[in-house]
């Protein structure tokens, strides 16, 4: 008997959907119901003419756990494209996150000094808060709320993962 | 697509939302419905009485409309329609809706919801029904706009009926029923995006013919798919069997797909399948899959399913390829399509079956033919179920039979000892698993051929599930015959006990049964009862030829386990045959015991 690889894939996948009542609901239910894993999800609308959504789902499997997961996906009245980005060639991803961030004095020097290095953007102030937004790939966004931490980090938000193929394949 | 603009200028007249759903119906073909009313669904029973065009059939419980619908579609091919109220009677449905989206089964299920306004609101009879619902359908819609009314019924029948079959809820709010729009035709519609893909990709096709062709140890191994693929795709199959030779087995779901006489028919496969058709099965070096899942009960432990055999598997349900086991070549596409291609391309090829290439793989399964693993030690003391069920198949002989079951060992002795030549005969909850389900299908089975003879094989436990169905039958007068094999036990809880829980029959005696004689009495029915095995023959007849429904009690062995069995865990080389089998199986007792 073939071996069947078992080890686990991180797999970014795209979907879009009709902008319907519940159709995030079925998404995500496909997911607890059948026990996949759910590491980032995203939703949109992104052409409200056609009523389209646009569902970025970050999973993980075995290669045989990410085809069903697919495969359970397309089955969906409402879905329109599945596509495997990871599997599909180069792509990018990016995530957005608020980080608020407390305290006075040389600490708050430390904060903006760490958020010009990471291209952070200062959207809120005050005299004892920054709130940042820094955007960019998941690995930056874990880097600078690792550094900004210990200055005083107080609250998190991030939006998860967007993602989109390079070059000008459509999905 | 628009569909308003070709409407005609009756089509145009205002009516009120429950006049257009009925009349979506009408357009989609439907004659009956199983509903049972309520507040929320009043308005579309007022339209039911002022029309001739649709039946309704009053069951007694919710979860019963569902099975009946489904054993409606089972038996016709068509879609089976539901009708409920909100909150409980929507509920209620949801075993129902379950059993038919494991099994495949197309049904259309109207629920009632309180009007628009009230929604969220935890109003009288108000449950969330599409969200209940969502896990348990292949599609549901919540109407809330009358204008796309008319569009989404017919919309639901097409995803109910096509590519992979299932049942799809319709909630619709009071205010929608009452409420005046436009109707639109059926025809102009076609979904934005859904397209099942029924005609196989001639590669796959290519492919899987030239593995066959190349065979030294086939075996064709066809599911529920084949039924619901429609008659053609079972004449198909049998064209296949004829043109190869190959040795055929079916799952529980597949029974009837081909002739049970054919030669080359190996019997059911599975946990209670036959000792060749297991064997055969793992030690294939090709297997075709035809419309079938691998699910569970048919693969026992996955690592040593099949070790040797390369294989094909049509599926029209992307998702049921790979799933559980990994194929070499994945097609697909609607049965009878792909059988159709795969059948041209062998021909075309100029493959002629070649006996002397397959004698010795019908030698080894002859032998294992020869064991007779269905065999029990019969006795004139005691009726057995086996022999209960090989006289009931041999004297409805000659009759227009359709036979439904309940869930248990009776079911598994049905598919053992009942013979079907022709598919859309047989129904039982297969997937689910669904005790209670024989009387209310066999209810929905007798409404679409009145005429026939329509028998529910049950077990003394099932029945009480949805006895009350008995009161539907006396009002329709539906002869539908109720054939209890009476062991005063949950028969397969307690052999599951016996087998890994070391003969701890807990809670499993059917205590406190009724007197079923008295209880056909109560429900204007015919009771017998037959413990002599002398008397049985008379008693099968007297069923067949009382006319209205008829309970008979059968008296059978209370100790009677079913086999050959395949222990839940093992292979499908490490078969009980018999009980003298069962004392050496008890090593694996407790792994087993985690297992379903």
């Amino acid at each position: 008997m073939a071996t069947i690889p078992t080890a686990i894939e991180r797999h970014t996948i795209a979907v879009v959907v009709d902008n319907e009542p519940g159709v995030l609901a079925r998404v995500i239910g496909l997911f607890s119901g059948r026990g996949y894993n759910i590491e980032s999800l995203t939703v949109a609308e992104v052409e409200r003419s056609t009523s389209l959504s646009r569902i970025t789902l970050v999973t993980s499997g075995t290669p045989m756990v990410i085809e069903q997961i697919k495969a359970q996906l397309s089955r969906l009245v409402p879905v329109h494209t599945v596509k495997d980005l990871t599997e599909e060639g180069p792509h990018v991803e990016r995530e957005l996150a608020l980080i608020k961030v407390a305290g006075t004095g040389e600490r708050r020097i430390e904060a903006l000094r760490l958020a010009e290095i990471f291209r952070a953007r200062v959207v809120d102030s005050t005299i004892s808060s920054f709130v940042f937004e820094v955007t960019g790939s998941s690995e930056k966004l874990d880097a600078f709320i690792e550094l900004v931490a210990p200055i005083g980090l107080v609250e998190l938000a991030r939006t998860g993962i967007a993602a989109m193929s390079r070059g000008t394949d459509l999905l | 697509m628009t569909a308003g603009t070709t409407s005609t200028g009756s089509e145009a007249r205002a009516l009120n939302g429950a006049e257009i759903v009925l009349k979506a119906l009408v357009d989609q073909g439907v004659e009956v419905i199983f509903g049972y009313p309520g507040g929320a669904v009043l308005p579309l029973y007022d339209a039911l009485y002022l029309q001739n065009s649709i039946r309704h059939i009053l069951v007694r419980h919710e979860q019963a409309a569902v099975h009946a619908a489904e054993g409606y579609a089972r038996s016709t091919g068509k879609v089976g329609v539901v009708l409920v109220t909100s909150g409980p009677g929507a509920t209620n449905a949801v075993t129902g809706l379950t059993d038919a989206l494991l099994d495949s089964i197309p049904v259309v299920c109207l629920t009632g919801q309180v009007p628009t306004h009230l929604i969220g609101n935890d109003a009288f009879q108000e449950a969330d029904t599409t969200g209940i619902t969502r896990p348990c359908t292949k599609h549901n819609y919540l109407v809330k706009d009358i204008g796309k009314l008319a569009r989404t019924v017919h919309e639901a029948f097409f995803v109910a009926r096509s590519g992979r079959p299932g049942p799809v809820v319709i909630d619709l709010p009071k205010d929608i029923l009452v409420g005046s729009g436009t109707y639109s035709s059926p025809d102009a519609v076609e979904h934005k995006t859904y397209r099942p893909r029924t005609e196989p990709a001639p590669e796959g096709i290519e492919a899987a013919a030239a593995l066959l062709m190349s065979a030294r140890k086939p075996i064709l191994y066809g599911g529920g798919g084949i039924i619901n693929s429609g008659p053609e795709a079972s004449r198909l199959l049998g064209e296949l069997v004829e043109l190869t030779g190959f040795p055929c087995t079916l799952t529980l779901m597949g029974l009837g797909a081909l002739p049970a006489s054919d030669p080359r028919f190996l019997g059911m496969l599975g946990m209670h399948g036959t000792y060749e058709a297991n064997h055969a099965m793992h030690d294939s070096d090709v297997m075709l899959a035809i419309g079938a899942r691998f699910d569970d009960r048919v693969t026992g432990r996955l690592n040593a399913f099949a070790p040797h055999s390369k294989k094909i598997q049509i599926d029209i349900d992307p998702s049921s390829i790979n799933k559980n086991v990994r194929v070499d070549i994945g097609i697909v596409g609607d049965v009878a399509a792909s059988l159709k291609a795969l059948i041209a391309v062998m021909k075309a090829r100029g493959y002629k079956r070649d006996p002397k290439l397959l004698a010795p793989w019908w030698a080894e399964i002859d032998r294992r033919r020869a064991r007779n693993c269905l065999a029990y030690s019969d006795t004139t003391k005691i009726i057995k179920p086996q022999y209960a069920i090989e006289r009931l198949y041999a004297l409805t002989q000659g009759h227009d039979t359709y036979v439904t079951t309940e869930v248990g060992q009776h079911q598994m002795w049905a598919a053992q000892f009942f013979k079907f030549e022709g598919p859309n005969r047989w129904m039982t909850s297969g997937g689910l698993g669904t005790m209670g389900y024989g009387l209310p299908a066999a209810m929905g089975v007798q409404i679409a051929h009145p005429d026939a003879l329509v028998i529910d094989i049950a077990g003394e436990a099932s029945i009480l599930m949805n006895i009350q169905e008995m009161s539907t039958l006396a009002q329709y007068r539906l002869p539908v015959k109720v054939f209890i094999l009476n062991n005063q036990y949950m028969g397969m809880v307690r052999q599951w006990q016996e087998l890994v829980h070391g003969g701890r029959y807990s809670e499993s005696y059917s205590e406190a049964l009724p007197d079923f004689v008295k209880l056909a009495d109560a429900f204007g029915a015919t009771g017998l009862r037959v413990s002599a095995v002398s008397e049985l023959d008379d008693t099968i007849r007297r069923m067949i030829e009382t006319p209205g429904p008829v309970i008979v009690d059968v008296a059978v062995d209370p100790a009677e386990n079913c086999f050959p069995m395949i222990p839940s865990g093992a292979a499908h080389n490490e078969m009980l045959l018999g009980p003298e089998d069962q004392a050496t199986a008890t090593s694996g007792a407790e792994e087993g015991m985690v297992l379903v």
